[in-house]
């Protein structure tokens, strides 16, 4: 038990061991703890218990199409930056039953399923991460709709977010405001120092948890080492995309700019890049037909632009070209959404690129758009 | 500008996603070879009490095991017990709706997104523009001006379709125009008897002698079509502001969230199907936009 009162604005020091106390209290509490695990040669999520899982040394190299994580002695658990896998798929999985029609006496009848939402803690959760869920909120939860799967378990979730100390070589989270320091959207946030965890608090459940553990005062020492290692971190991301803001006009006026037909070009149209992305949310309902014909499930599972399916009509594809559907991707994540959601799409963590096999480079693709503008391009 | 009224039956419950209503098919009228008009009657009584719909909304159905389309309503907003689909045969469901019999059940949730302007366009002229299925959205309209036929002024309906065999709902043209609504017809190809109009659907405007300020264009039928529906409008001076459109698009969900039917900043399912060509004229005929 700790005698000291813990207050919600000071950041403390806890020794690293202690970690483990604090998941141990997560799962006390009825929480699932998740976290980065190294599997297969990537950090993806999955469940841990404690530190012995995580990717303690593992020093991860991106870049376009590329990435190798590999084992080194340093002493850090979350400098491993992730791969392919994102949070997304906790709030909004790959697929999931929606419902399902039974036959009963010649006449289809429909039932939910009853499954509780499960409570997650997510640990080690990056700020571009915590900024892709803010993205993944405006567009599940409106103001004039609320989609219920991803409530449920929005609603249960603690976050022990840690601030990213060492960004990729595909990342660009400081040109968007994403990171590497996280603002808010979490219970618990820690900075990794070689000896320590920097540990602030950004909620009452989080400040619950926290209170009995043997934190202590953060010693000006360490405070002034994570700032450093912030202002280092802002230095060293791989990618830069230079003003922002300007994208949702440039890029609509350039709906015809040649950049669309050279990246068609590379492009597999593979959907990698919207799988790997944390705030891609497009999706398709399937039904599957039980080999009784007797119960048919439907179920929702993640689509894609680079899909020729999503925009199939009686009348014709309305994209049937690689061109029209890398556009619409970049359109929609730099120019559209935030018409549609009020910010962009993307938190630049970099997956799109690291992870697109013909390493496609987003930044370069806007950069292209940018530096020589259509100004008729608009319309037709 | 556009209602964007909340659908009264989206899901079954607040904590479901995409559950549909069970509606009963109690009439099917075969329009046309590959076109069915299907009456359908909600099951469930306080759904059917609550559920209301305006001219150009339109409604996802279902079947088990083939999946969910959007069709739109063709039937009169003012009839409470009953709604139309006229559902043309494209895909796995559309097909297997225009084979449903009397007695059949079929999903159905909505209504879904903006409508046509009726109400705001009183005492104003009126021009309809459609081809082939795309009158379907339009015969609501078509119903609520004839119950309210006084507070209109000049309406008209330019309609084409592939053949003379393709033209839907025949047997009602003879009823608009006892309530003074000029029906103009086209087709595409035609046999020896008939006796209208051989072109597309825009050569129609060539009959007409529209007062740009007061006239308005609700246009629903072929991308294409509807593109010179808006030069032939333009080369009238009918302003932006008076032309509606009806867009298609693929769409699962119905309410702004399966991403399928984009088009530039829209979603067609919540922020059309009907829109105002103001809005659409920066996105509308881009390609594969």
């Amino acid at each position: 038990m700790n005698e000291r009162t813990l207050t919600a604005d000071v950041v403390v020091a806890l020794p690293k061991l202690h970690l483990d106390d604090l998941l141990a209290a997560l799962r006390q509490r009825g929480y699932q703890t998740h976290g980065p695990r190294l599997r297969d040669g990537v950090v993806a999520y999955g469940p841990i218990e404690g530190l012995k899982d995580l990717p303690r040394g593992v020093v991860v190299h991106q870049d376009a199409g590329r990435y190798r994580a590999e084992q080194t002695d340093h002493p850090l658990y979350f400098a491993a930056t992730p791969g392919a896998d994102s949070w997304k798929r906790y709030l909004f999985p790959p697929r999931r039953e929606l419902f399902h029609f039974h036959r009963r006496n010649g006449r289809w009848e429909t039932a939910a399923p009853a499954a509780e939402a499960p409570r997650y803690a997510l640990i080690g959760v990056r700020p571009c991460e915590l900024a892709a869920l803010a993205v993944q909120d405006a567009v599940f939860l409106r103001e004039d709709f609320t989609d219920p799967h991803y409530h449920a378990v929005r609603e249960r979730l603690f976050i022990v977010a840690v601030n990213c100390l060492h960004p990729g070589d595909t990342c660009f989270c400081a040109s968007l405001g994403t990171g590497p320091e996280a603002a808010s959207g979490y219970d618990l946030l820690l900075t990794e120092l070689d000896d320590v965890f920097l540990v602030a608090v950004g909620s009452e459940a989080g400040r619950e948890v926290l209170q009995p553990l043997p934190w202590e005062p953060a010693t000006a020492f360490w405070l002034s080492q994570a700032q450093r290692g912030l202002e280092h971190a802002r230095q060293a991301m791989g990618r830069r995309l230079p003003d922002p803001q300007s994208l949702p006009e440039t890029l609509l006026s350039n709906l015809n700019h040649p950049a669309w037909d050279e990246v068609a070009s590379r492009c597999l149209s593979c959907a990698n890049c919207t799988q790997v992305c944390p705030t891609c949310f497009c999706w398709d309902v399937q039904d599957e037909i039980a080999l009784d014909g007797e119960t048919v499930t439907r179920f929702r599972v993640w689509d894609s632009c680079f899909s020729p399916q999503l925009s199939y009509l009686a009348g014709g594809n309305a994209r049937t070209t690689v061109r029209a559907r890398y556009r619409q991707w970049v359109t929609h994540k730099f120019a559209s959404w935030e018409r549609q959601f009020g910010t962009l799409g993307c938190v630049g963590c970099g997956r799109c690129i690291t992870w697109c096999p013909a390493g496609i480079d987003i930044t370069e693709t806007l950069a292209a758009v940018r530096n020589t503008p259509q100004p008729a391009g608009g319309e037709r | 500008m556009n209602p964007n009224p909340t659908a009264t039956l989206a899901s079954a419950s607040a904590d479901t996603l995409l559950v549909p209503f069970w509606a009963e098919v109690v009439a099917v009228r075969q329009e046309t070879p590959n076109v069915a008009t299907l009456t359908l009657r909600l099951e469930d009584a306080d759904a059917r009490r609550r559920y209301r719909f305006k001219p150009g909304q339109f409604n996802m159905l279902s079947l088990p095991g083939l999946g969910e389309a959007a069709i739109s309503i063709s039937s009169d907003p003012a009839e409470r017990d009953t709604l139309q689909h006229t559902v043309r045969a494209v895909g796995n469901v559309s097909r297997a709706l225009t084979r449903l019999k009397p007695g059949a059940r079929v999903g159905l949730r909505g209504p879904f997104g903006t409508a046509w302007p009726v109400e705001g366009c009183r005492c104003r002229d009126l021009i309809l523009v459609t081809g082939g299925i795309g009158l379907a959205p339009l015969r609501p309209v078509i119903y609520e001006i004839i119950n309210h036929r006084a507070d209109f002024g000049d309406v008209t309906l330019l309609y084409g379709a592939r053949t003379p065999a393709d033209l839907l709902y025949t047997d009602e043209y003879a009823a608009w125009e006892a309530h003074d609504i000029r029906v103009l017809l086209t087709v595409d190809r035609a046999e020896a008897d008939w006796q209208g109009t051989v072109g597309v659907v825009p050569i129609l405007f060539y009959r007409l002698r529209p007062h740009p300020e007061r006239t308005v264009v609700f246009s629903c039928g072929p991308e294409i079509m509807m593109h010179f529906v808006v030069y032939e409008a333009m080369a009238r001076r009918i302003p932006y502001e008076h032309i509606y459109l009806s867009l298609e698009r693929n769409m699962k969900c119905g309410q702004g969230l399966c991403g399928h039917c984009q088009v530039g900043p829209y979603f067609v399912c919540r922020d059309g199907p009907v829109f105002r060509f103001d809005a659409l004229a920066p996105f509308f005929g881009v390609e594969g936009l």
